[in-house]
């Protein structure tokens, strides 16, 4: 059997899991074409303010007088886009200080775990709005304040990983065959190690868009762009006269979020060795 | 014949918080091109430290290598940079190691790991690496081996991963193979299959063999001529028929009677008393003295030299030439 079809037959295995992947997938199809099935400008005043959802308009408008569908719809693209970039940078550089600190060991994993230790002490919401009140709030500067808090417990991860790889017999074996130690990091012990990284760091994409909306919500987001935290931020003051307009967009967080953590679940199953075997 | 891996006064020792642990001590030796050479010892004896030491894979950070030198083909090994040591490991030297299991990487297909040195090193295609990988398969003795190429390590035997193991330190075409405990790992019958392998493969390349063991009856059928050490010092070398027939060294001797135990009335073992020394205190003079049944009282003064008998045959002992009659 070929293996990404192997994959995925252990990875259905988890019903919540393959469940969640299609609900996913659905909210990203929303996200990249939903715009254009639904062209209407998420900040444009469409009609009366608070509207509760009806006919015209199927959930509601804000206190502006803003379409909520429109929003929820462009919203998904900004959301995810941050969740997902801010979690593959994270990911990506966490790997590389984890997997340096890790093989090397030594004075190296010395000093890259006491920066790594000096990012985990600081509260890394914090540490967020702190960056984006710093530098000028725009989807580019949130997503790098996210990846910014999000690394180091890849890192850790992947430093952990390295280590128990480092010192197998195959990796003595591969420099008796001559090869680098980039190589060796690379080509050989990366492939081992990404297991465990991939599931954390697809969890780490449901953080990064609950801590995208908490900016939001602060007020800390690009003022230009639509996104599911500004649009509870904004239906916050009216919470008790018109609870849909906050609720709506939450409760899209709530699903993203709970559908990419299944997700990790069932990547969890999928890609456990101990489990692979059966 | 030509001298092709010359190992002169070779020492690793390791710096820890209780005291330096001396692995290898002055340790030589070499091996001609085309025979197999024993490497003799306990666990614990250093023999895996020396055959990493020659290969240059000793962690430097770990271990200090106070003296030595390692000449193969024309060049000294410890002198060479890092990026030309990697031409030689690999491609001029392979290595293989005790435990199959461990030594292949858990995420490739088998075929992908022979493939690697030869896109590596001789720069073949991926399809062309692939060709020889099926080739090399067929050639250590691994049935259907265009199907098994595809496969991972999982899904073989332990023998059939040392076979792979084979093919991949072989696949370069190596002048010197050098093999740590090669068949430890395995099965008794599947072990004869594989020092056959060797042997067979070495007769057909005309490779050098450096083989690292214990077990001497390993050493009876694969070599031509053994180093025997204890402790990390070579205590005896010399030709294999030499060293069974008259073994001169009374570590030697002790080991020779521990092995033919079976064939005595009664099926008593016959054991050499007490333990390895710990390499932290290593006793002064002859380190065999305090276990040696024939040891003088000036054994323990000094470091016995190495004594010849007959032109290919030695011993680092005292009374060599009483106990060699």
């Amino acid at each position: 059997m070929s293996a990404p079809l192997d994959f995925w037959r252990r990875f259905r295995r988890n019903r919540a899991a393959a469940v969640s992947f299609l609900v996913l997938l659905l909210i990203t199809l929303t996200a990249l074409f939903g715009p254009l099935v639904y062209p209407i400008d998420p900040f444009e005043m469409m009609g009366r303010p608070s509207q509760p959802p009806g006919r015209r308009f199927w959930l509601g408008t804000d206190v502006s007088g803003r379409d909520i569908l429109a929003g929820l719809i462009h919203g998904a693209r900004v959301s995810l886009l941050i969740g997902v970039a801010a979690s593959l940078a994270a990911t990506v550089f966490g790997l590389l200080v984890g997997a340096l600190a890790g093989y090397y060991g030594r004075a190296i994993d010395n000093i890259l775990m006491r920066c790594t230790d000096f990012f985990l002490t600081i509260p890394s919401f914090v540490l967020a709005v702190v960056l984006i009140a710093i530098f000028r709030p725009s989807v580019f500067n949130v997503t790098a304040a996210i990846a910014i808090v999000s690394w180091p417990p890849i890192a850790r991860l992947a430093r952990a990983e390295f280590i128990a790889h480092r010192d197998r017999e195959y990796v003595k074996a591969c420099r008796a065959l001559g090869m680098s130690d980039i190589e060796i990091i690379v080509r050989q012990i990366l492939p081992n190690a990404l297991p465990p990284v991939i599931v954390v760091s697809s969890l780490l994409v449901a953080t990064a868009i609950l801590t995208e909306s908490g900016l939001s919500f602060l007020g800390l987001a690009d003022p230009n762009v639509i996104s599911w935290g500004y649009m509870i931020g904004v239906g916050r003051s009216v919470l008790r006269s018109a609870w849909w307009m906050p609720a709506i967009p939450g409760f899209a967080i709530l699903i993203t979020v709970l559908c990419i953590n299944l997700v990790g679940e069932g990547l969890n199953d999928a890609l456990n060795p101990r489990l692979q075997r059966r | 014949m030509s001298r092709l891996l010359k190992v002169e006064n070779l020492s690793v020792h390791f710096p820890t918080t209780r005291g330096v642990v001396r692995a290898v001590e002055e340790l030589s030796l070499a091996i001609e091109a085309g025979e197999t050479l024993a490497l003799v010892g306990e666990s614990g004896s250093g023999k895996s430290t020396a055959a990493l030491a020659i290969m240059g894979l000793i962690d430097e950070a770990a271990a200090r290598i106070p003296s030595g030198s390692v000449h193969f083909e024309g060049s000294d090994l410890r002198r060479l940079s890092p990026q030309a040591l990697r031409q030689v490991r690999g491609r001029r030297i392979g290595m293989i190691f005790q435990d199959p299991m461990m030594a292949l990487n858990p995420v490739f297909t088998v075929g992908w790991q022979i493939a690697e040195p030869l896109r590596q090193h001789l720069g073949l295609s991926a399809r062309a690496a692939r060709e020889r990988a099926i080739e090399l398969l067929h050639r250590v003795g691994i049935p259907a081996p265009a199907r098994r190429v595809d496969q991972y390590p999982h899904n073989l035997s332990g023998g059939m991963r040392q076979r792979v193991m084979i093919a991949t330190a072989l696949a370069c075409r190596p002048s010197l193979l050098i093999a740590d405990e090669p068949t430890t790992a395995l099965d008794v019958t599947v072990q004869a299959q594989v020092l056959d392998l060797i042997n067979g493969l070495k007769a057909e390349t005309g490779m050098a063999v450096l083989l690292i063991t214990h077990d001497l009856g390993v050493v009876w059928e694969t070599a031509q001529r053994a180093v025997v050490i204890y402790a990390g010092r070579r205590v005896e070398e010399g030709k294999v028929a030499d060293i069974f027939g008259r073994p001169a060294h009374p570590y030697t001797r002790g080991l020779l009677e521990a092995a033919k135990w079976e064939s005595q009335a009664g099926g008593m073992l016959r054991e050499i008393p007490g333990t390895v020394p710990s390499l932290l205190e290593v006793p002064a003079g002859c380190r065999f003295a305090p276990r040696c049944a024939y040891a003088l009282d000036r054994c323990t003064a000094a470091i016995p030299p190495l004594t010849r008998l007959a032109p290919a045959h030695a011993a680092a002992c005292l009374r060599v030439h009483e106990l060699a009659q």
